[in-house]
């Protein structure tokens, strides 16, 4: 049997009345690539936040590398690296300072993280660009720095929130295959989440798909394909989750970006 | 402590970096210093109050502190909507550290603000009595930048977006400006006023700025800065409890 790094049991989540994640259960095993799937508001975010320690579940357990987020936050922090859905980089930093500002919060030492800093950002061949402000790169700059910055502190599990929305097939391609190297060289559990099918299908061993807060079917893909009798895991996932088109809460967060530049300067 | 220093030093970096920023949040009180300076200073004489521009510079002084100090607080709003803050409250570090760093340095751009303000001050002709109280009066200046700092994380956790932004400055910032003595003597204030400036912690930080750059105190520079200590560590205390309970 293989070590599971992320075990998830009967977890809930309830928001008032409503109940974005409803008793769900699922495992990881160490050093595979995990794709988590689902619809927009399936609970996807929701479960996400738990597992890295940014809400307290309602009911359930969970546990990470051996920790229980609840109880002892600060070694599940230091197990995991994510990649936000959002940038989460500051703009008014630059590249290098955003690799040290992570490197100094997980207490790198020094040395170390000076040579990290600068493998990871070789590797995503943004070396030559590290004293720039973050505010002058591109989406896929920025995310390719976002994921040397989730390294640098050798997590075990890398959380990728949909780590190629927006990018082009090729920087998408250049992104995948260094995440594929670094589970294979480093042993590094991925979970990540996606729309796109075609993806989840290519780089991920095994799904998971939740829907409206309950996973409705886990296993490979191959596994989902046969069980909905379906050629491809885009027709599986539509014959699991249904046609229909959800609804998503809007953030205040779109007001925000249109304000920004205004308050700014 | 690491990672305190290193939020602090994000918070200088992003001061540095935006000089238009710098800029723009002088010209407040450059225009109070020239406008209400020489505006008044005639009537301000006569009136036997003696030379306004000496009454008005400390004033004028804590507006840049504590407009400064108010921002810096809110600006977790915008680290909370574009991501950075995610960043943060990931990361192996107690909540409580996050926030101490980021108001250690608000009040540090604060103060250095205040600072700049105060050098100008010189340019339009204030003169300074005596030196010998000029560290007291950066101790006052940081008091006043800390207490502001805190204000703004504590109301910068509380809100979602900038909307509110607006509706602090013009019902809480501004009074507390208008009504600390900054602008007019307090003597002789119809009680009502009266009662209310003194609640307004902010009097007994231009107070104490007036005890030590122009030795004109009121109250006396010990309950000037005991008062302005205590309000700063209940301040940073509720700023805590808020920013500790912030959901993402």
């Amino acid at each position: 049997m293989t070590e599971n790094i992320i075990q998830v049991s009967n977890l809930s989540k309830k928001f008032g009345d409503i109940t974005a994640v409803d008793n769900i259960s699922f495992s990881v095993r160490k050093g595979e690539i995990f794709a988590f799937l689902g619809p927009n508001g399936a609970g996807k975010s929701t479960t996400i936040k738990m597992l890295t320690t940014l809400l307290t579940p309602t009911s359930g357990k969970i546990n990470l590398n051996g920790y229980d987020p609840v109880t002892d936050s600060k070694n599940v922090r230091s197990s995991f690296g994510i990649v936000f859905q959002d940038p989460s980089l500051d703009d008014e930093l630059t590249a290098w300072e955003n690799m040290e500002f992570h490197g100094v919060l997980y207490s790198v030492p020094k040395e170390i993280r000076r040579t990290r800093i600068e493998q990871l950002m070789k590797i995503v061949e943004l070396w030559d660009r590290k004293d720039s402000l973050v505010k002058e790169f591109s989406g896929g700059m920025k995310r390719r720095l976002e994921i040397a910055r989730g390294l640098l502190h050798h997590p075990k599990v890398l959380f990728l929130d949909e780590p190629t929305i927006g990018l082009d097939p090729q920087t998408r391609n250049h992104i995948w295959s260094y995440i594929q190297n670094l589970n294979k060289e480093e042993g590094i559990t991925i979970f990540f989440t996606t729309h796109y099918m075609e993806e989840a299908d290519r780089v991920a061993e095994r799904v998971a798909i939740i829907d409206q807060g309950k996973i409705i079917g886990d296993g490979t893909p191959s596994e989902l394909k046969a069980k909905t009798q379906t050629a491809s895991l885009e027709d599986a996932f539509l014959n699991l989750t249904g046609h229909v088109i959800r609804s998503e809460n809007v953030s205040s967060t779109d007001h925000m970006r249109a304000n920004r530049r205004m308050w700014r300067r | 402590m690491k990672a305190i220093y290193i939020l602090w030093l994000r918070q200088l970096k992003r001061y540095f970096r935006s000089r238009a920023r710098i800029i723009g949040s002088l010209g407040q009180p450059i225009l109070f210093l020239v406008a209400l300076g020489f505006g008044f200073g005639p009537v301000f004489q006569k009136a036997g109050g003696g030379d306004y521009m000496e009454f008005l510079a400390p004033g004028v002084i804590a507006m840049g502190i504590i407009f400064t100090g108010i921002f810096s607080g809110i600006e977790i709003i915008w680290d909370r909507q574009f991501g950075f803050l995610k960043e943060t409250l990931v990361a192996p570090i107690s909540r409580l550290q996050i926030m101490v760093g980021r108001t250690l340095g608000g009040a540090t751009v604060a103060t250095l603000q205040g600072v700049i303000v105060f050098l100008l001050t010189f340019a339009i002709g204030f003169k300074l009595p005596s030196l010998a109280l000029l560290p007291l009066a950066i101790i006052f200046m940081f008091l006043i930048a800390l207490l502001f700092t805190a204000l703004g994380t504590a109301i910068g956790s509380l809100l979602d977006d900038m909307q509110g932004f607006q509706l602090i400055i013009n019902f809480l910032v501004m009074p507390l400006f208008f009504l600390s003595g900054a602008l007019f003597p307090l003597d002789g204030l119809p009680s009502g006023i009266k009662a209310v400036t003194m609640i307004d912690p902010l009097t007994y930080g231009v107070d104490g700025l007036h005890a030590t750059l122009t030795a004109a105190s009121q109250f006396g520079i010990l309950t000037d800065l005991s008062v302005l200590g205590v309000i700063t560590v209940i301040l940073l205390i509720i700023g805590s409890y808020l920013f500790s309970k912030i959901q993402i």
